[in-house]
């Protein structure tokens, strides 16, 4: 900070930074690697695809992400996708932040027990619970409806404990003072400690809404129907069952990918701040 | 009754407070239990009745249809202890849990290291690191399984072999460890990238002043202060590992593997319940997994508290 602005050209470019900055740049060109051949690969004909394999397709066609786009599955896909991951993502924000909200900072009989049944619920996940909850969704008549692919995903245990020790960590003054005024709890939820939230209830919400986007599991167990599938899991059974066109399948599977990583280079530092928020209240 | 008295954390309310009727109308819902309700509605129906369910399914031979059901006893779990594919799916979980997760700790740690010190373009490394774990698991199972094509794929392509990665059974959980490490290794390197931009500065600055080379800081400031989050790490991947299932039977296509080698526990429940239909057996079998997670949970848990114990001490 005290350095004088005409040593900085100097002492950013070090020779360790520069090695460091090599490394980065290979570790980095690794890591897309897969991601360049998935790219290449959908802009090659199907017949060049399974040739002797080279980066740089001979004839460049989109002709793939056309079949893709045109064959109507993927683009009604994307569609389920976005209308369970948006309600899956609005309704865990509102379920869990009344209730961290409420375990935060109100007393009645019976929190105790309850507090301790939501950590219970930490331990166990859709691969644990799949059969016993595909057949309790399947008495409440939710399979093959969009209801069952959602509602299940709107239960996070963890979710409710980030945002419980989120509120617990707020001061109460402001709340108090609003209490004084008459505002009731409900009020000073909406008015007062939602709008103080927001970096938590986003980090909440991104997370939310990534895993919901690729949820694979659940809507895989819970809808044999084409109709009614999400991006992944229609791309995992139906799309394969055509038979491999390789081409297609990596052009489906980069318009399932890309929205997320476009928006993530829009709000990368949101989502970075979202996920280390998540993960290290688990600390 | 008693709502005004609830009114816990929060002084109770003034006198001054109207009597209207919306007033006491509001007043009724002032309760906790009202904030937290939503919530319980659907934790009670989409995780406390299912784990009673599958809890009392495991006693019955209760099929997909549920019809017919008749209780068994132990009978699922006699048969549970007895059959070769529970014993082989458990131990091909363990075995990815094993190979990935000392896997993605290193690599995590390496990036993040080399993401924080880089002084340029760090949010270009950031971004390469990080954008697989954004794409679905379905997606990540076909790019593998088309990326280890022996004869077209990219793998062999760069490296200059003809292994037939997903064919043979030495390298078979090897490809999906190395699918599963592109893809979710973003995750936890942005974990330790939170967890190096926290450790203070002055703490370096004064190991400098007292003439600590770069290794010495790195061996003994960052490592120890990265405890932590390495035991955090360590117990998401683990959890999260035993439970793989997606990108496995992505790349093998819902099948076992060569000769049967990649077939996960998560994924022989599955069989069991929708593919055999044999829905109280699934039920007592997922039982055992869920028994492991709560050992390793608890188990984490139990290692936390002894280490507060000692910090306050």
């Amino acid at each position: 900070m005290t350095t004088p602005v005409v040593r900085k050209p100097r002492s950013t470019w070090t020779p360790a930074q520069i090695a460091l900055t090599l490394v980065a740049a290979a570790l980095s060109l690794v890591w897309l690697a897969p991601l360049a051949w998935a790219l290449s690969t959908s802009l090659k004909t199907p017949t060049e695809s399974v040739l002797s394999p080279h980066w740089i397709p001979d004839d460049l066609t989109a002709e793939s992400w056309r079949a893709v786009l045109d064959a109507g599955n993927i683009p009604n896909w994307f569609v389920n996708s976005l209308v369970v991951s948006v309600c899956v993502t609005f309704l865990v924000l509102l379920v869990a932040s009344l209730a961290g909200y409420g375990f935060a900072r109100t007393e009645f009989r019976g929190k105790p027990v309850l507090l301790a049944l939501t950590m219970a619920g930490l331990m166990f996940s859709p691969a644990v619970l799949g059969v016993p909850l595909f057949t309790t969704v399947q008495s409440l008549g939710m399979v093959d409806t969009y209801w069952g692919m959602i509602l299940p995903q709107c239960a996070p245990a963890a979710m409710v404990y980030i945002l419980y020790k989120f509120f617990q960590s707020l001061p109460k003054e402001l709340e108090e003072a609003a209490f004084i005024d008459g505002a009731g709890r409900w009020r000073i939820f909406f008015t007062i400690v939602l709008p103080l939230s927001k970096p938590s209830l986003s980090a909440v919400g991104i997370f939310t809404f990534i895993a919901s986007w690729n949820n694979f599991l659940w809507p895989y167990m819970v809808t044999n129907n084409p109709d009614l599938m999400t991006l992944p899991n229609g791309i995992a059974t139906v799309q394969n069952s055509f038979g491999i066109v390789w081409p297609q399948l990596m052009a489906g599977g980069l318009i399932a990918g890309l929205p997320l990583i476009v928006v993530f280079v829009f709000f990368q530092s949101q989502i970075v701040r979202g996920v280390a928020h998540t993960g290290l209240a688990g600390q | 009754m008693s709502t005004l008295v609830q009114a816990g954390a929060l002084p109770s309310r003034t006198a001054a407070a109207t009597d209207s009727a919306r007033a006491r109308w509001g007043r009724r819902f002032q309760h906790g239990g009202w904030f937290v309700a939503p919530f319980f509605v659907l934790y009670g129906l989409f995780v406390i009745v299912p784990v009673v369910r599958g809890l009392y399914l495991s006693f019955t031979d209760a099929n997909i249809s549920g019809e017919h059901t008749a209780f068994v006893g132990l009978d699922n779990y006699r048969e549970a202890l007895k059959d070769d594919l529970v014993r082989d799916s458990l131990w091909h979980s363990v075995q990815f849990t094993l190979y990935v997760v000392p896997v993605i700790v290193v690599t995590a740690l390496l990036m993040a290291l080399i993401a924080h010190h880089t002084v340029h373009f760090r949010w270009l490394w950031r971004l390469c690191f990080f954008a697989p774990f954004l794409l679905p698991s379905a997606v990540v199972g076909n790019l593998w399984w088309w990326l280890f094509q022996p004869t077209n794929g990219m793998v062999n392509h760069v490296l200059g072999w003809d292994t037939p990665w997903l064919t043979q059974k030495s390298t078979a959980m090897l490809a999906i460890v190395v699918a599963t490490l592109w893809w979710t290794v973003g995750f936890s390197f942005l974990l330790y990238l939170a967890a190096l931009q926290n450790i203070p500065r002055h703490l370096y600055e004064a190991a400098e002043l007292d003439g600590a080379g770069s290794l010495q800081r790195l061996l003994h400031i960052t490592v120890p202060n990265l405890r932590n989050i390495t035991g955090l790490v360590l117990a998401l991947q683990v959890l999260a590992s035993l439970q793989v299932f997606d990108q496995a039977v992505v790349m093998y296509q819902f099948g076992p593997g060569p000769e049967e080698s990649t077939r996960t526990f998560v994924q022989y429940t599955l069989e069991q319940g929708f593919t055999s239909y044999r829905v109280g057996y699934a039920s007592a079998i997922s039982l055992i997994l869920f028994l492991i997670i709560a050992a390793v949970a608890l188990g984490r848990m139990w290692l936390l508290r002894d280490r507060e114990e000692a910090a306050t001490r």
